[in-house]
């Protein structure tokens, strides 16, 4: 495969000695290569993408760039010269900053505390809060980041709380900004005003490393891409020069298979109906979820869908509206009465909700599997959980040697299957899914659509929560777009574009 | 209540108010001097403890093990108090219970053992320490015996306020007042006299460490660095922070203000060491910390709260049960003023105290024996009514290891 | 099913190493201690070998022990869900005040009379936990606070109820003794038919076998039982447990009546078998020794038994330091320093564990295996 040299691509508006250079970076953890012999270059005055699907290592080579990780070969190169990063102190002493996909950020703090946390200068012992607090303002007038530094985390926003993770880096005087599937939280107008800065950003010469696996935001703010594919880097282009469909190709290793459509749902009996459902974050929800079908509800994280889930669950109070599931009117009753109508859930954070990461497989499943409480009363059939788990071990190749194994010893898409295996396992009249394969890779994804596709045609009812256009598209039937609170009204999964699911999903 | 609740001179000022009205109707002084003067001098243990848990807590590690930590400061305390004067006690005291604190910090930051059971663990270990060193040390001692030191050498020694309460240059300006009875101004007189006679140096350290606590923790570096290290170590570590070690600080300063809590029961409290003299006060201040939201400030409330009801109990009879009335009194005017926001949080205000009225007038006296139970009572009651709107650190309890748990 | 034995076989070592870890570095504390404190180690603990494995001590320890075992039950059964009841001291002091003063007034034939009292304390002391399990879901105190507070709250109460009640007017200030038909019987006669004769007029409580019985209970309640399993569910991911319909609220109120139940049968032991009233006296301390046990037996009733007889043979041998002029209170500090290197231990041992799990899963999963990683590399 040719790799298309940066040298002949044209535009390099600073050229020069590269900013940072990631040389022959491989890095392993057990039982997975994550980095391999990895080449990057970084420019001042750049936007530079990293591209690449989920697991391809991306995150790995960034935490490794940021100190967070060492390597297990290969070399740093700062401004030329070689570096060793011991840990994210020396990154930030460096020149680099990193905003992480999941902020680092103490709720209870103000921005400004969290903003100089580590680099406050103080006077005669005491934290000089007024010079620190001009300096953030200066800061965020002149890159169009601003934020109240008396402001208390937890009251902002996301977009806002993003702003304040670039106004810490660029506090330490970063050099290098490295942003991290930046935009998965942001609302619409959030993005483009994230990528006005970032052009202010490389006006003023910094380098903006901006990790993502969404290919048409990257064609849209970059100077510069490299793609990232199994832990190498498969291609490097000059973003005016990149061709989409060969982005396309490279990124997932070959033609993409046409994304496998939905849309085969036969329509049975209704058996779940939620009318003007209202709980916190949650605006006057209506659907009809029938036999035999997947109804997707997409949308950005944050408007309302885990809310959603929690009270369908019986985890949250609903405060006004019904739901119905299987035509019992279900909005009074407890999370096990619900479960004992035929409600399934797949939770939406693996190792909080889903399993106790401690017990044993076995305990994993008796802990979700209502069919066998219910057979032995008051007894714990072990024998029968653990028959259970083996089965559902070897046939998903979960990969433990035998039920007694901690949960804690899979990888998270093992993890992910065992879930997923257990909540079948039990035939279930409705499943809630929520983001049924977050930061599963890729063969683990696939293993879990086809269950779940199996299994609506068998007759199972899943609602499907995800922000994952892929998922959303290729397994549902129909589809609604959450946003707000509120949901759009149901389309046919086979009349719905990409781009138009992206409008939706953004209130454009 | 939240209205209310911001305006802590107005609930000042109602509590006074019923205070006066129960003197009127019942004779009994509840805040004269004597009693508030008690209840200073047993507040600055309870607050002690309460700074301790915070400045644990605040840096994220839970710790249940201050009542063994005032242990071993009482048992230090004596010892060095006994041999070399009252400063040395009170100095062994406290790096007595920084030492308990250095095993609670290893246990639970090193080897992540669960927080609370260390907490449990420390105080069964710092019991037996206790117990076989009172045996090895004390024995033989003149005035000592199996479960107590001989007592501590010298004195910390008191300051009054003068012109105002009897100090140096004369002048008890608050006393007179006290003594001249007048509605209102003699119960705040008393109030005042109270916290300003008489007061011993230590005491006044003690106090001192409240706004020093305040100005650490939210104005100076290492405080900032602390608090993250409780409320979003990954994101401390994110920054450079060094997460474990300002763990271990937190902790570490936990134990020696335990310590000193006990220093102060053995050299102002009492005099001497005797087996049990902390009595669960490790745990009030705890509760006092949550009753002050983990601020400073707030606990030292708590502590002055608590340390009254202990006070009480010392006192006389008449007044646990004066205090009857007034906890009816006050539970009615907080049912009053929160009856149009929150009327079933009224209802209950309103029952609780017709239930305080109902039992002032039918009994005569509380019993003794259960006035020993009132400031643990006083304690389950503020718990239970603040506990649950409360901020306390995010990380609190939570093990902290880079990479993940 | 055979794979499970062999599996549970297997771990039996780890779940060695961390009690025998935490026994030496007792020894090693003790042993420090004492030589500072002027006693000869070798000699002090021969002196407590050799008087503790009398018959007759060992008697009065496993009688002793069954005090213990009961505490730690109780304390088991909460710490199993991340609930802490330290309450059990209280617990058990009020319920056998309750207990005696009821069995006093009672004329009912032996067994019953029994039966009778062990409900009255068994109820007196969930009654009694019950309270901070209501203040925990009600008003979201910590139990921690709670269960301690209320023990002192406690103290208060029983000295009340005893001079202003039961006891009134008595000259011994303790309740009416119990007629004969509630003394436990020894197990004197039952060792006699195996051929056993205790020597010196030692007598082994009749409690051991009430109390092997409640273990063996608690046991299968523990593991074989819904109820058990999402005990452990709650304890482990209070979150999870949540999500797939184990109701938290119901737990915490079942599981501290469970453990406050257990716990009034601390006193009737000594209650039953040896006082006879239950007085001022009565005694103390049982509560905490209860915590240390159940900590050491790592929160399973066959951890537990062991544990509860160790520390009664601790405290037993410890009676004859006295008289050579050795603090007894050595046995304290080596109790605690076993609680926290025991607590160290498991951790440690834990760790290992997950991590040894950890790599033989990736082993299998990934057959075509990456070059072996530098140690310390977990992610």
């Amino acid at each position: 495969m040719t790799r298309p040299s940066v040298a002949s691509s044209g535009t390099d508006p600073f050229p020069g000695v590269p900013l940072v250079e990631l040389r022959r970076i491989t890095k392993h953890y057990p039982g997975v290569t994550a980095n391999r012999d990895m080449n990057l270059l970084v420019r001042p005055g750049q936007v530079h993408a990293v591209v690449g699907e989920n697991g391809a290592g991306k995150s790995t080579l960034m935490r490794i760039l940021y100190g967070e990780e060492r390597p297990d070969s290969g070399d740093l190169l700062l401004d030329g010269l070689p570096v060793r990063f011991r840990s994210p102190a020396d990154a930030i002493a460096a020149g680099i900053g990193m905003v992480h996909q999941h902020f680092l950020l103490a709720e209870n703090l103000t921005v400004l505390e969290n903003v100089i946390l580590g680099a406050e200068t103080s006077r005669r012992g005491l934290l000089d809060r007024r010079t620190s607090a001009h300096a953030l303002r200066d800061l965020g007038e002149r890159y169009g980041l601003a934020v109240d530094p008396g402001a208390r985390i937890e009251h902002l926003g996301l977009g806002e709380r993003q702003r304040v993770e670039i106004l810490k880096a660029l506090y330490r005087g970063a050099r290098v900004l490295i942003l991290d599937e930046p935009t998965t939280v942001l609302a619409p107008g959030e993005v483009s005003r994230l990528f006005t800065s970032l052009a202010e950003l490389r006006a003023r010469g910094l380098a903006v490393l901006f990790v993502s696996h969404k290919l048409d935001e990257v064609l849209s703010v970059s100077d510069h891409i490299t793609v990232i594919r199994a832990g190498t880097a498969v291609g490097e282009f000059a973003t005016g020069d990149a061709d989409p469909g060969v982005l396309t190709r490279l990124i997932a290793g070959g033609d993409l298979p046409p994304a496998a459509r939905g849309g085969r749902g036969g329509k049975g009996p209704v058996v779940l109906r939620l009318d003007g459902l209202r709980t916190d974050a949650v605006n006057a929800v209506t659907l009809e979820l029938a036999k035999g079908e997947i109804l997707g509800i997409a949308g950005v994280q944050g408007n309302g869908q885990s809310e959603l889930i929690d009270a369908l669950v019986g985890t949250r109070e609903i405060t006004a509206g019904t739901v119905r599931i299987g035509g019992r009117d279900a909005t009074r009753l407890g999370v096990r009465q619900r479960r004992r109508l035929g409600l399934a859930c797949i939770p939406e954070d693996r190792h909080r909700q889903a399993l106790a990461l401690p017990a044993t497989l076995w305990e994993n499943v008796m802990l979700g599997s209502e069919d066998l409480r219910r057979r032995s009363r008051w007894r714990l059939d072990r024998a029968a959980a653990r028959e259970a788990a083996g089965e559902i071990g070897a046939r998903l190749g979960v990969g433990a040697p035998s039920p007694d194994f901690p949960a804690a010893a899979l990888s998270g898409g093992n993890q992910q299957k065992l879930v997923v295996g257990r909540v079948l396992r039990g035939r279930p009249e409705v499943l809630l899914a929520a983001h049924p394969t977050l930061g599963v890779d890729v063969g683990a994804q696939a293993v879990i659509w086809d269950l779940l596709r199996d299994a609506r045609d068998a007759g199972l009812a899943v609602l499907l929560v995800s922000a994952d256009l892929d998922e959303v598209l290729g397994l549902s039937d129909r589809v609604q777009v959450m946003l707000r609170g509120r949901l759009t009204p149901a389309l046919p999964a086979g009349e719905l574009t990409r781009p138009r699911l992206v409008r939706l999903m953004t209130g454009t | 209540m939240n209205a209310l609740t911001r305006r802590p001179a107005l609930i000042a000022l109602l509590v006074l108010l019923a205070v006066a009205g129960v003197r009127a109707l019942t004779g009994e002084a509840l805040t004269d001097s004597g009693t508030v003067g008690a209840a200073l001098r047993l507040a600055v243990p309870i607050g002690l403890a309460g700074l301790s848990g915070l400045w644990s807590e605040r840096a994220g590690v839970a710790n249940l093990g201050i009542e063994g930590m005032m242990i071993i400061g009482t048992v230090c305390g004596a010892w060095a108090g006994h041999f070399h004067g009252v400063w040395a006690g009170v100095l062994a005291g406290v790096l007595g219970g920084a030492a308990a604190g250095l095993l609670h910090a290893v246990v639970t930051v090193t080897f992540g053992v669960d927080q609370v059971v260390c907490g449990i663990a420390v105080n069964i270990l710092a019991a037996g320490v206790a117990r076989f060193l009172c045996v090895v040390v004390f024995t033989g001692l003149p005035g000592a015996g199996a479960t107590q030191s001989p007592p501590v050498t010298g004195d910390v020694g008191t300051v009054s306020v003068p012109l105002l309460a009897g100090g140096a240059g004369g002048g008890d300006l608050l006393g007179d007042l006290e003594r001249g009875g007048v509605f209102l101004l003699a119960d705040a007189a008393g109030l005042l006299r109270g916290l300003l006679h008489e007061v011993s140096w230590l005491t006044v350290a003690a106090v001192v460490l409240v706004p020093v606590s305040v100005v650490v923790l939210w104005h100076t570096a290492f405080g900032l660095r602390l608090r993250s290290a409780g409320e979003h170590p990954a994101a401390a570590d994110s920054l450079g922070v060094p997460v474990q070690r300002m763990r271990y600080c937190g902790v570490l300063i936990s134990g020696g203000l335990a310590g000193l809590a006990g220093a102060y029961l053995v050299t102002v409290s009492s005099g001497l060491y005797q087996e049990g003299q902390t009595g669960g006060r490790g745990f009030i201040g705890l509760a006092a910390m949550i009753f002050g939201n983990w601020r400073p400030a707030g606990t030292a409330g708590g502590a002055l709260l608590f340390g009254y009801a202990d006070a009480v109990q010392l006192r006389q009879a008449s007044a646990a049960h004066t205090l009857l009335l007034l906890g009816a009194m006050l539970a009615w005017t907080a049912a009053i003023a929160v009856a149009r926001r929150r009327p079933r949080l009224a209802a209950g205000a309103a029952l609780l105290g017709a239930a305080a009225f109902a039992l002032f007038q039918s009994t005569g006296s509380v019993p003794t024996q259960l006035i020993y139970a009132t400031p643990y009572l006083t304690t389950l009651l503020v718990l239970a009514t603040v506990a649950q709107r409360l901020r306390m650190p995010a990380y609190v309890g939570l093990p902290y290891r880079r990479g993940g748990a | 099913m055979m794979n499970e034995l062999a599996a549970r076989i297997r771990k039996v070592p780890h779940a060695l190493a961390a009690p025998a870890l935490a026994l030496l570095l007792a020894l090693v504390v003790a042993t420090a201690l004492l030589a500072a404190a002027g006693a000869s180690p070798g000699r002090t603990y021969v002196t407590m070998l050799e008087f503790g494995a009398r018959p007759d001590s060992l008697v009065s320890a496993v009688n002793r022990s069954v005090v213990y075992f009961l505490a730690g039950l109780a304390v088991a059964v909460t710490f199993r869900m991340n609930l802490f009841n330290i309450g059990v001291e209280g617990q058990y002091r009020l319920a056998a005040l309750l207990a005696a003063a009821a069995g006093a007034h009672l004329d009912l034939p032996a067994p019953l009379h029994v039966a009778v009292m062990c409900a009255v304390a068994m109820l007196a002391g969930a009654a009694w936990a019950a309270i901070a399990a209501l203040l925990k879901v009600w008003r979201g105190v910590s139990e921690v606070l709670s269960t301690l507070l209320l023990n002192y709250v406690a103290t208060g109460v029983v000295a009340y109820l005893l001079a202003e009640v039961f006891a009134a007017g008595s000259t011994t200030g303790s309740t009416a003794d119990l007629p004969p038909s509630a003394h436990l019987p020894d197990l004197n006669g039952l060792l006699a038919l195996a051929g056993v004769t205790l020597p010196g007029g030692a007598s082994l409580g009749g409690a051991v076998l009430g109390a092997a019985v409640l273990g063996v209970a608690v046991h299968l309640l523990l593991t074989r039982t819904l109820f058990g399993h999402d005990l452990r569910m709650s304890g482990l991911n209070a979150a999870a447990a949540r999500v797939h319909g184990v109701d938290p609220r119901r737990m915490i109120i079942v599981t501290m009546l469970v453990s406050g139940a257990i716990a009034g049968l601390a006193g009737l032991p000594h209650l039953l078998g040896t006082a006879h009233h239950f007085g001022l006296d009565f005694p103390a301390g049982a509560g905490f020794t209860g915590i240390a046990v159940a900590l050491l037996g790592r929160n399973t009733p066959l951890g537990i038994a062991p544990a509860a007889l160790l520390f009664g043979f601790l405290e037993r041998s410890a009676l004859i330091l006295d008289i050579e002029g050795v603090p007894k209170e050595i046995v304290t500090i080596m109790q605690g320093v076993i609680v926290i290197s025991v607590v160290v231990a498991h951790e440690v041992v834990r760790r290992a564990e997950r991590r040894r799990a950890a790599r033989l899963v990736r082993a299998r999963t990934e057959p075509e295996a990456a070059p072996a990683p530098a140690p310390g590399r977990v992610p």
